[in-house]
């Protein structure tokens, strides 16, 4: 692991230090939303294949499969994260290759889940996986990330147009992705719209074809040839693994998505939707993205009432889609859906035989270094964080322990890319104030954050003066505060105190990557200190078996 | 005119659920001291709403009221006792059945206000019949005191003492709607319904509260601040109405700029009913700060 005594700092934009190199690699210090021009003329180029005969591609066993791409030592492998925590792909390629004797390779998912975590963290412990590329660590493995003992080199935290770019440009390369194919045929065309396993895209996985030495599919509904649509066509396909089962239905549709129940969240959703509207945002055409969290949810309700009341139709809604999206199309409130990942069964039967409602390669989506994404023709996101500071810069990635907890998903994407980013959040969480000084990590800056509402004020970015000039002539209602983010940050510690540093340890376990490739935070171990810190070391010293 | 379209009741004995509760700006908030806190928690939930009274800011558009037990009980006298403060805006008195149940409530309230300094009869009382003996007496008790603004009609006890039913329609307690509404009137005093219970169906709410304003209700009691918007929806003028009223008013300015007796709106003659309804939708609207457009009549 990296000590912080080892490198050379330097700050970048937003005063936050980074290493000049790790390891022997260039880091470029974050320099503002648009500014870093791509460090490489062209794309990296996966290898050619060739096909020896006319025989269909399936192979009996995935450890056959694994034989046969010739997966060594050291080799990059990647995954989807499409089946959430149903996944079962992932630990049965992790555990097939552990049985291998394969070590030290570098695991570069789209995102994890909890149902991973056990097997990620053997891996890890066992040396099979020497390094993490992308995507984000939650639970468990995140503290054992954030302990700062098994991985020798920082683990590479992106965004999803960051990890598109990444993979694009050689930064990750893959040697062999695997994808979790809910219906394939024998030379591998895919689609993830039938079979059991249904998950309503395997958009994550496209760039993953496409740039691999090697791609694996994984089926547990293997069709009669040829397989419509084909998401994923056979040209990109090396071999088509059958197996039993692929990912358990009942958690692809995950819990998520209950709309809130907290009077303060569902009024933190709602003034959301109201300053939306005071700024004029909320006009016939508008397109807009907002999760599927609970305030999130909840906005989305609430807007579309907005929407119905004003007799308007929204252009096209995009994201993690859901019934509450579905809903809006059916009715006619929005014209057309977008689907980056299919949240629940409502949004994954709507994209069979919806033709307004498609879902596109996450590189279309978000990557700054392609040549457009929907991103940026997006009037209004709303996105969480788990804090929030006075220079509106977000995290979404760490505790305030400074523990790696949280995904980032298209946190700084987004911001970056619509006109107005709202960030919706309750005051505090638990102890913890969540409009701070300064951000514990920061992954989205502030420069491209407009506007924080809280259950008690709102913030508008003083960046944006034209935001500020048009609240000027408008009449707030009397239950919506407009206030600075002093005063959200004052109203906030005022009840919790002022936020604890984490207590720091020497060494960087994680780099934060902006999505142009650039670094804007680093983050470091975590020695335990404080009494939830000795719980951490308690888990993290667990052998897990 | 003191708006008084949505009550939030907040348990009194939730620590969790009080600092909030003046953020949804419902028009008055009731911090409970009865039916929504167990006999044996009444002592902890009354050392907490008289603490919270002193140090939460409930906002600047809400009146704060507790509600007490009754005086009949062990713990409605000392629940006077330790509540009345400079921040109490007003008490609701529950199980009202008699003239007496006011009076008694105002002289602890005056004795209490003494006691601690404070100014004399600023606390407003409110009285609630929730049972048939209140509601025949409820013209009596709507004159009991000069401190009483309000009384309100509790549902789901009077529902029980009557034998009915709670129903949508409101069957069972229609009538004892329409007498609180008349002594209320009659006192010159606002009525405030009771609340709706199933806070999920908003539907439901929205059509009660429609009816009960349309009776001549001032307000509603609500159980989860998701209904105070459609409560305020509800209670506040449409913007027709609004224009509608500011050019009856129009009317009667222009009317009296010539010496005319005769009030005319375009070709219709504007009498009194219709100028009172006006006024009362401009008060309304001024007071929930509705925007009020000015209207050049042509001709």
């Amino acid at each position: 692991m990296v000590g912080v005594d080892e490198v050379e700092w330097v700050e970048n934009r937003i005063g936050r230090m980074i290493p000049r190199s790790i390891n022997g690699e260039e880091l470029t210090p974050y320099c503002g939303p648009f500014s870093a021009v791509p460090r490489n003329d062209r794309k990296h180029g996966p290898r050619l294949g060739y096909i020896a005969d006319q025989t269909n591609e399936v192979i009996a066993t995935l450890g056959a499969a694994i034989d046969r791409v010739g997966l060594k030592d050291g080799m990059t492998i990647s995954f989807h994260h499409h089946f959430r925590n149903g996944d079962m792909v992932m630990n049965m390629v992790l555990d097939e290759i552990r049985k291998k004797g394969i070590r030290n390779l570098t695991l570069a998912p789209s995102s994890t889940f909890q149902c991973q975590e056990d097997m990620i963290i053997r891996c890890i412990k066992d040396g099979t996986i020497g390094h993490i590329e992308g995507g984000s660590a939650r639970g468990e493995f995140g503290r054992l990330v954030s302990s700062g003992k098994y991985l020798d080199r920082p683990m590479k935290i992106r965004s999803h147009g960051g990890r598109v770019r990444a993979i694009e440009a050689g930064d990750i390369r893959i040697d062999v992705a695997f994808v979790g194919a809910p219906s394939a045929d024998e030379l591998g065309n895919l689609n993830a719209i039938n079979g059991p396993s249904a998950c309503g895209t395997i958009n994550f996985s496209y760039v993953d074809v496409n740039f691999a030495d090697h791609v694996i599919a994984i089926t547990d509904n293997l069709v009669e040839y040829p397989n419509f649509p084909m998401s994923i066509s056979q040209e990109k396909v090396d071999y088509v693994v059958v197996v039993d089962k692929i990912g358990d239905p009942s958690k692809i549709a995950s819990g998520e998505l209950r709309v809130t129940n907290s009077p303060t969240r569902l009024k933190i959703a709602k003034d959301a939707v109201k300053i939306a509207d005071l700024l004029g945002y909320v006009i016939d055409g508008m397109n807009f993205q907002a999760g599927a969290g609970g305030i999130s949810l909840a906005f989305n309700e609430y807007l579309h009432k907005l929407i119905k009341k004003k007799g308007i139709t929204a252009g096209w809604a995009q994201g993690g889609t859901t019934k509450f999206l579905v809903d809006m199309l059916k009715d006619g409130t929005v014209k057309k859906l977008i689907t980056g990942q299919a949240f629940d069964m409502v949004a994954i039967e709507n994209m069979k035989n919806n033709p307004n409602h498609v879902d596109l390669p996450i590189g279309a989506y978000a990557n700054i270094h392609g040549k457009g994404c929907t991103v940026n023709k997006l009037d209004v996101v709303v996105l969480g964080a788990t804090e929030v500071d006075l220079d509106f810069n977000a995290n979404t990635a760490t505790m305030s322990t400074g523990i790696i907890a949280e995904p980032v998903g298209g946190h700084s994407d987004t911001a970056a890319g619509a006109s107005l980013t709202i960030i919706t959040i309750p005051l505090f969480r638990g102890r913890f104030p969540v409009v701070v000084k300064r951000c514990t990590t920061v992954v989205t800056p502030g420069e491209t954050v407009d506007v924080v509402v809280s259950e008690r004020g709102i913030a508008i970015n003083p960046r944006r003066m034209d935001l500020l000039e048009k609240l000027k002539h408008v009449k707030i209602p009397r239950d919506m505060r407009i206030c600075t983010i002093e005063e959200l940050n004052r109203m906030a510690t005022d009840i919790t105190g002022s936020k604890v540093e984490p207590n720091w340890g020497d060494k960087i376990v994680a780099l934060i990557e902006y999505r142009d490739g650039t670094i804007i935070d680093v983050v470091r171990n975590i020695v335990p200190k404080y009494y939830d810190d000795a719980v951490f070391v308690d888990r993290e010293e667990r052998e897990v078996s | 005119m003191k708006l008084r379209r949505s009550r939030l009741y907040v348990p009194g004995n939730n620590p969790k659920m009080i600092p909030p509760a003046g953020l949804y700006c419902s028009d008055v908030i009731s911090l409970d001291l009865e039916d929504s806190v167990g006999p044996e928690f009444k002592v902890d939930a009354r050392m907490l709403v008289s603490e919270a009274l002193k140090v939460i800011d409930f906002g600047p558009c809400t009146e704060v009221t507790v509600r007490i037990n009754p005086l009949s009980t062990p713990w409605g006298k000392w629940d006077i006792e330790q509540v009345v403060c400079e921040k109490l805006d007003g008490i609701y008195i529950p199980k009202v059945e008699s003239v007496e149940d006011v009076i008694q409530v105002d002289e602890l309230v005056t004795r209490m206000e003494g006691r601690k300094g404070l100014e004399i009869g600023r606390i407003k009382l409110f009285a609630t019949m929730e049972t048939a003996k209140g509601i025949i007496n409820a013209p009596d008790i709507a004159k009991a005191s000069k401190r009483l603004e309000g009384i309100t009609i509790g549902g789901e006890d009077l529902t029980a003492d009557l034998g009915g039913e709670r129903s949508a329609d409101g069957l069972a307690i229609n009538t004892a709607r329409s007498l609180i509404l008349l002594a209320a009137r009659a006192a010159g005093i606002q009525a405030i319904d009771t609340v709706y219970s199933d806070f999920e169906d908003e539907e439901g709410l929205r059509k009660e509260t429609t009816m009960i304003k349309k009776m001549g209700f001032d307000g509603k009691a609500c159980i989860h601040p998701l209904q105070i918007d459609v409560i305020h929806d509800v209670f506040n003028p449409t913007q027709e109405e609004i224009r509608y009223a500011v050019r009856v008013t129009g009317a009667i300015e222009e009317a009296r700029k010539k010496g005319s007796g005769v009030i005319a709106l375009g070709k219709k003659m504007v009498d009194r009913p219709i100028v009172m309804k006006a006024e009362r939708i401009l008060a309304r609207a001024r007071a929930a700060e509705l925007s009020i457009p000015v209207i050049e009549e042509d001709g």
